[in-house]
């Protein structure tokens, strides 16, 4: 176990430096920060002060250093456009991108579960197929637009639930279905075949032949086994759930870390969006090695 | 390297299950193809009416007429004949704006889809084959990329590019590798240890001659499955970057900034944020049942 968890260790620092180099690069490559920053038809030589000013005429991996060293004591400088440390302003809108997360999460499960599990094990019948149409259905629809949909029947005509805001549990509604809703496809699919390649092992056949009622060796037996690869998955899909998330949030307007982002991105704030991205990729690679290693506990196979 | 033996833990997917029950699997398989090829004819039209845009639109796509602004489509109240699909805020012809926009999502698709397959095919080949330590820097590539919400870094991207056409099918192109390479690695790993390799190498052929004729031949079919479920995603994506006003700028008409344009009038005016996205669903939906016809035609133990 300890080996396990060394090389899990030993990949998310590779990993986040790798994020660090990709967020510093996007930034400092591909596009020139004083660009950006000053209107275009200043001078030159202005140009030049505030390269100097903020240690722009120095070579790329002096700034990479200083961005570096200042990101691991949290600081991204501050926000050009707020005047505040971005760490900041993108921290106090990490809860909400969380809590969002979550129930979409949540929601997922409660529709992936039940029918992935009912799916596989009435495999060819009416449930089966109408699974397989939903998840064929639910891969193919954009998200934003079926957050819009939404919208229109559930706020615009029928007035039963708020199209925007935070706060109560029925902001929350809209938002983590439409999340939710998205995901659930895959998470059925792979609830389904893990309970498929389950039902089919010896160890089910010995719990049937000493005599356990079948529900007992779905849910214990079986289910618990398929539990496995499902969260794997979910782990691994949790960089897409967050995404998802990104995309949910500015249909919304929830007031999370992708607004933000959107918004900073709008207003060319990069130290902003940098951190934003950081703050996030940080959240996934952390999620990733939670999963990691309650997969580790629970199939020791994997361990070795 | 902890990566593969996760992804093999996720992949225990429905299609090992499948081979079980061979011929309920077959019926199946053969439904799927024959939605495939369902598919296909949709997506011929689809084509076709990008392609014969001026000939076949109903409208100039770009003609601003406000007398006419914010007609219902044709078969409700107050709605215009030589308007189907009514029209949006200045007057334009929803039917013909959504012709004319299928040909940007096809173009971004086919050309994203391209760049990303060949440098996820270069990777993939050159990891699977070379090992070692060529190996380990691209599967931590790899892992970067793919921690990384896609949606983030497309964004932070065209944040620094500025948004054109170009620049989003090069950012969708280059962000979208990682899918291949993993695949084309894992293949191209199993093929190595194949005879006819050790023959060629004993042959005296060169790496460069083993991995294109040898070996790249082989995986052309997953290639182009991979490449068919891409496309739709990308699609996704381009549309969302519309969406959010980072991608295709107006007036030119495309899928997704129609959409974003439609959310602005969502309260009154329904049908202008309903039917781009309904074009984007349809064509995605096509796509997909393509690549799943594709992937059961080609390569039925295909795990994807």
């Amino acid at each position: 176990m300890r080996n396990y968890l060394a090389r899990q260790l030993v990949q998310l620092v590779v990993v986040v430096f790798g994020i660090s180099l990709l967020a510093f690069g996007i930034l400092h490559v591909l596009g020139d920060p004083v660009l950006l920053l000053l209107p275009q038809n200043a001078g030159k030589a202005e140009f030049e002060r505030y390269r100097h000013l903020l240690g722009l005429d120095r070579p790329l991996y002096v700034q990479y250093g200083k961005f570096l060293a200042g990101a691991v004591r949290g600081d991204f400088g501050k926000s050009w456009y707020a005047d505040t440390p971005a760490f900041t302003l993108v921290l106090e809108r990490m809860p909400p991108t969380i809590y969002l997360t979550l129930s979409g999460l949540v929601v997922a499960l409660l529709i992936s579960l039940p029918l992935g599990i009912l799916a596989a094990l009435k495999r060819h019948s009416w449930v089966d197929t109408l699974c397989t149409g939903l998840a064929v259905a639910g891969q193919a629809t954009p998200l934003f637009w079926l957050g819009i949909m939404l919208i229109i029947v559930f706020a615009v005509r029928f007035k039963l639930l708020p199209a925007s805001g935070y706060g109560t549990w029925q902001n929350f509604l809209l938002p983590s279905f439409c999340l939710g809703a998205t995901l659930a496809p895959i998470t059925m699919r792979l609830v389904r075949s893990g309970v498929i390649e389950v039902m089919n092992m010896e160890f089910i056949k010995t719990a049937r032949a000493k005599g356990l009622a079948e529900p007992a060796v779905v849910i214990k037996h079986a289910f618990r086994n398929a539990c496995i690869p499902v969260i794997t998955v979910l782990g691994l899909q949790f960089g897409q759930l967050l995404g998802g998330a990104i995309i949910t949030e500015t249909v919304f307007a929830w007031p999370g870390v992708a607004t933000l982002t959107v918004d900073s991105i709008r207003n060319q704030d990069f130290p902003v969006v940098q951190c934003a991205v950081i703050l996030l990729a940080l959240l996934i690679v952390g999620v990733n090695l939670i999963v990691d290693l309650i997969v580790g506990v629970i199939d020791p196979r994997i361990r070795t | 390297m902890s990566a593969p033996t996760k992804v093999e833990v996720a992949e225990l997917d429905d299609k090992r299950a499948e081979t079980i029950e061979t011929s309920r699997g077959m019926r199946s398989r053969l439904r799927r193809l024959r939605w495939g090829l369902a598919a296909s004819g949709v997506f011929l039209l689809i084509v076709a009416s990008a392609v014969f845009a001026p000939q076949i639109s109903p409208h100039d796509p770009l003609a601003v007429n406000i007398r006419h602004r914010l007609a219902p489509p044709a078969w409700m109240e107050g709605g215009a004949p030589q308007h189907l699909l009514g029209t949006d805020q200045v007057g334009r012809d929803l039917l013909a704006r959504i012709i004319y926009g299928g040909r940007v999502s096809l173009v971004v698709g086919a050309g994203s889809v391209l760049i990303a397959a060949t440098i996820g095919v270069l990777f993939g080949l050159g990891a699977g084959y070379f090992g070692g330590r060529t190996d380990w820097i691209i599967m931590t590539g790899i892992n970067v990329m793919l921690t990384f919400p896609f949606v983030l870094l497309a964004l932070a991207v065209i944040a620094v590019l500025g948004p054109s056409l170009t620049n989003m099918i090069l950012v969708l192109g280059v962000a979208g590798w990682p899918i291949y390479a993993r695949v084309i690695r894992a293949e191209t790993m199993a093929i190595r240890e194949r005879e006819f390799v050790l023959a060629g190498r004993a042959l005296g052929m060169s790496h460069a001659r083993i991995v294109f004729r040898q070996i790249a031949p082989n995986l052309v079919s997953v290639i182009v499955v991979i490449a068919t479920l891409q496309v739709a995603q990308v699609i996704i994506f381009e549309s969302f970057l519309s969406f959010l006003g980072l991608g295709i700028q107006p007036p030119t008409p495309a899928w997704g900034n129609m959409l974003g344009e439609g959310r602005v009038y969502m309260l009154n005016s329904w049908w202008i944020a309903t039917f781009p996205g309904l074009a984007i669903f349809l064509t995605t939906l096509v796509i997909n049942l393509m690549g799943n016809a594709l992937r059961d035609w080609l390569d039925p133990h295909l795990k994807l």
